[in-house]
């Protein structure tokens, strides 16, 4: 077998992938912000950004090595050992197979995951988080469940010759997830729900109006994120090649018919279609074709997304049928979107379009595929749900996790940043103060 | 002296400025509001949560006159503010005790 040189095109799209998924935080951090009110909106904002700190620092001490440490033995975590990025610039990617990418480069793109994963729980947990108790958490949270569970679905091996060691757990028994469908929108849903749980209800929860106070905020957001996704999708093809174009081309398609499909629903049910719902919709439509991307035909991506439109949209209303306070619909959008974007493989997977993947039910492939994405599914999902109840639980004794019920009235902004998001006045409010 | 307060419909507000600063009545304040009448409101759907809005945004006027041009001034008021549909709001006067304005120190109908 030929050695693998490095290949300037895939470590150039590689490269720009990484930045275009960075992006999508800080869009979170807009879709997030603008659907809570005007009180809370730089704590909601600030969740996400401190996420691109914590977990940033983290990845070079230890994140990277406990997720993709490839020398590890073990299927359920990577290397324990100080990631060593330093000392690794000329070395290529071994993920399952040596990519003609640097380390480095693979490592930068997978950092953008370990981010925007914790980021998104955010939103099951507005208005009523103290911002310390979630820094603790996000630390916690990605060493414990992000980084193994990353090395669950993405860790495909050491490859040394032709022999391949030391694969994820979920990898290894051939649960398909291409950017991860499991690993960030099942994880991340799984213990939104948790923490909301764990939290309890916010103050006037269904009695008090607590609508977007922005939707202009919103529909930039959703824009970032729907831009920064190609990277996210389509960068996980670690090269620039067919698979990335049909990656990027399925999440372009299933977007727009999730996008669609939400709107069908609010016409339908409601009378208006909404700007929230498009938004949502577009967000639904991403998480579903995550895992799928790369092994779906375009024809079925499209079906992929606007049964991810139409379920969420029905989804979204869950919360208040169990009562509990999912604030900005992580379960209805990332876990319902993620379930069905995991289990549509066992029905539309295709190994003509990517001799990686493997047939589902509706190419002759039988129900294997299909139970063994529900397998992978489910069992992120019983895992992450099971150790954020504990994290959550231990942190709320300890330093608690909720802010005092005055501050929640009067809004979490200024009770925990000193700040306001808007200044709506001309009229002064007083002066500089030494 | 009269104080003459209107709850408009903010589309209203550039007709009924307009209106009377045609017929030579000059003046006012403008303040945003928000209230209910009879219509008690109206329904909002996000994410299919529906949402009771019952204070809806208005403009409240207020104009000083002279007693003698007050009903006139109500009239313009009424005309120009009028869609026909539920929400059009209210116009009603009060009597004014003293005027002083703030640059002369005139006071009295000078100072309207």
């Amino acid at each position: 077998m030929a050695e693998v040189v490095l290949n300037t095109g895939d470590t150039a799209w590689v490269l720009a992938s990484t930045a275009l998924v960075l992006l999508m935080t800080p869009g979170l951090a807009l879709f997030y912000g603008g659907m809570v009110r005007a009180k809370s909106v730089l704590n909601m904002m600030l969740m996400s950004m401190v996420t691109i700190g914590i977990v940033s620092v983290l990845w070079v001490i230890y994140g990277f090595k406990l997720a993709f440490g490839y020398e590890s033995n073990s299927q359920w975590y990577g290397e324990i050992s100080l990631s060593g990025l330093g000392s690794a610039v000329n070395e290529l990617t071994n993920n399952g197979g040596v990519y003609p990418i640097p380390l480095l480069a693979f490592a930068a793109f997978q950092l953008m995951f370990a981010i925007i994963t914790p980021a998104l729980i955010s939103g099951a947990i507005a208005d009523r988080t103290k911002f310390t108790a979630w820094a603790v958490f996000v630390t916690v949270w990605v060493t414990l469940v992000y980084f193994p569970v990353a090395h669950w679905v993405f860790a495909f091996g050491n490859k040394v010759g032709d022999t391949v060691t030391g694969a994820g757990f979920l990898a290894a028994r051939g649960v398909q997830d291409f950017a991860g469908g499991t690993a960030v929108h099942i994880n991340a849903g799984a213990a939104g729900l948790a923490m909301a749980i764990i939290l309890g209800r916010r103050v006037g929860w269904r009695r008090e109006s607590m609508r977007p106070h922005s939707l202009p905020l919103v529909l930039i957001g959703a824009g970032l994120l729907w831009f920064g996704w190609f990277g996210f999708n389509a960068g996980s093809a670690l090269g620039a090649n067919g698979t990335a174009a049909l990656a990027l081309l399925n999440t372009q398609v299933a977007t727009a018919a999730a996008a669609l499909g939400w709107l069908l629903v609010e016409k339908l049910r409601d009378g208006h279609p909404t700007s929230l719902g498009v938004a949502s919709g577009a967000v639904a439509g991403l998480v579903a074709i995550t895992p799928a991307c790369a092994f779906v035909a375009p024809w079925a991506a499209v079906v992929i997304g606007l049964i991810a439109g139409i379920l969420c949209a029905l989804a979204v209303g869950l919360k208040y049928l169990f009562n509990f306070d999912d604030s900005l619909d992580v379960v209805g959008v990332h876990l319902v979107g993620g379930l069905w974007g995991c289990l549509s493989l066992g029905f539309f997977g295709s190994s003509a379009v990517n001799n990686l993947g493997l047939d589902g039910i509706f190419y002759g492939g039988g129900a294997t595929l299909l139970g063994k994405q529900a397998f992978g599914a489910f069992f992120v999902l019983t895992y992450s749900f099971i150790v954020t109840l504990m994290i959550g639980f231990a942190i709320d004794k300890t330093i608690g996790l909720r802010v005092k019920e005055e501050a929640e009235i009067s809004g979490i902004d200024y009770d925990q940043h000193a700040e306001t998001g808007y200044e709506l006045t001309n009229s002064s409010r007083g002066g500089f103060s030494s | 002296m009269k104080l003459i307060t209107a709850i408009i419909k903010p589309q209203k507000l550039d007709a009924v400025k307009e209106a009377l600063v045609s017929q030579g009545i000059t003046g006012m304040t403008v303040s945003e509001a928000k209230g209910f009448g009879r219509q008690l409101g109206l329904t909002e759907v996000y994410r299919g949560t529906q949402y009771k809005v019952d204070l809806i945004p208005k403009i409240r006027l207020e104009i000083l006159v002279s007693s003698k041009v007050a009903d006139k001034a109500i009239e313009i008021i009424v005309n120009a503010a009028r869609t026909g549909s539920i929400g059009d709001g209210k116009v009603w006067a009060t009597a004014v005790d003293s005027v002083t304005r703030v640059r002369t120190g005139e006071s009295g109908e000078e100072a309207i």
